[in-house]
């Protein structure tokens, strides 16, 4: 049987963990943060135009992220999110390693649950390898991180290394006080194209 | 049969870089088109819902993107397109009907019914084109629609453009 409760003693605390891999993150970094906690999580680590957190469109951090990806290829992209969120888009590892923008990495920060709904033990609790999944995919750079020494290790490929590589990251199973970014949708597209593409990105 | 010919101009001339799909057979010729452009990128999603997701995605990298599906596809999508009307993203999907017009597997019957009610209660403007004169036209002011008016938009190619399948010959 599988031990439901394993993660909540994962050592790697998700805050902990957005802070040092946004410290890392140069001035070309573009980020997506999907639904729920990583969203909480990299607002806290510090809100810019270049994140765009997402509240809602569960499922579609990944495949956002192949779209700004594929239009930045002189950017990196990186798109955080959680367990149940990428389990709603698995279909989209291969969508991904089929295109191989080599600009693109994929945190998925792992607790085991749906945190943001009460906590449930989502299918990586159980049974499902996120990362396996994603190499099945096709995605060639893949690693699952259980501690901060193989965090370390990890930040700089985060940042750096030619993708497209998702790197399932263990988290501890934590409720944390919501540090919420701006929600109105089409302010945070409208900051997000300003920062990157000046007056341009402004219809 | 060239009215894709006319999408595919409409495409060229806004300016689309990324084509995401999932085949359709009225969407087959129009789909090749785009993987020979070597100014487009044409994307083969595992669900149409991925799509939705990615025009906004690029759209936030400043470049204009297009969904190719038919009308099943849309019953995948209709939570994703909540992002593009929060976020006011603009979109542009080109859909092949099934389950309208001599349609021979009742399977395509139902999602053929709701595809227009289902896009309309997600606020996305739904035109219908019959007219193969008209797709010229009408891809022309979705498209406008899209990147001009930003807003959500789909046309319809009804099925009448499309042969007449019947799983009795090779399909075209
Ligand atoms: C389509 C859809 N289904 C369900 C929900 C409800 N919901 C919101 S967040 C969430 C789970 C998020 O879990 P995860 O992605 O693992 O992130 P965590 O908060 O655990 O880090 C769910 C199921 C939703 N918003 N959208």
């Amino acid at each position: 049987m599988s031990d439901l409760s394993r993660a909540d003693a994962f050592p790697l605390r998700r805050r902990e963990v957005a802070q040092q891999i946004l410290d890392s993150g140069g001035d070309d970094l573009l980020m997506i943060t999907g639904l729920g906690s990583t969203n909480w999580d990299f607002t806290a680590a510090g809100d810019s135009p270049s994140i765009f957190p997402l509240w809602g469109a569960m499922g579609g951090a990944l495949p956002m992220a192949l779209g700004l990806a594929l239009a930045q290829p002189d950017k990196r992209i990186l798109v955080a999110t959680g367990d149940a969120e990428i389990l709603m888009a698995l279909g989209s590892f291969a969508t991904v390693a089929v295109q191989a923008p080599t600009n693109l990495s994929i945190a998925v920060f792992d607790n085991e649950r749906y945190g943001e709904t009460g906590m449930q033990a989502t299918a990586t609790a159980h049974t499902a390898d996120l990362a396996a999944i994603a190499a099945a995919s096709g995605i060639m750079i893949t690693n699952t991180i259980r501690d901060q020494v193989e965090l370390d290790a990890a930040v700089p490929l985060i940042i750096e290394e030619k993708g497209p590589s998702v790197h399932v990251i263990k988290v501890r199973a934590e409720p944390l006080p919501f540090v919420l970014p701006p929600k109105d949708g089409a302010y945070l597209k409208d900051r997000f194209r300003a920062a990157l593409l000046g007056d341009e990105g402004i219809v | 049969m060239d009215w894709w010919k006319d999408i595919y101009s409409a495409m060229k001339e806004a300016d689309v870089k990324q084509v995401a799909y999932v085949p359709d057979a009225g969407h087959a010729k129009l789909i090749n088109a785009c993987i020979a452009d070597n100014d487009m990128r044409a994307v083969p999603l595992t669900t149409e819902e991925e799509g939705i997701a990615m025009m906004a995605g690029a759209w936030l990298g400043g470049q204009r993107g297009v969904l190719l599906m038919q009308s099943s596809g849309v019953g995948n999508c209709i939570n994703m397109v909540g992002l593009m009307k929060t976020c006011r993203f603009p979109l542009a999907t080109f859909i092949t009907m099934r389950g309208q017009w001599h349609e021979f597997n009742p399977w395509q019957m139902p999602m053929g019914n709701g595809t227009q009610p289902a896009l309309e209660a997600m606020d996305v403007n739904v035109r219908t084109v019959d007219d193969p004169a008209d797709v010229a036209a009408q891809s022309a002011a979705l498209l406008h629609r899209a990147f001009v008016g930003m807003q959500a938009g789909a046309l319809l190619l009804h099925q009448r453009l499309m042969p007449i399948k019947t799983f009795k010959g090779s399909e075209d």
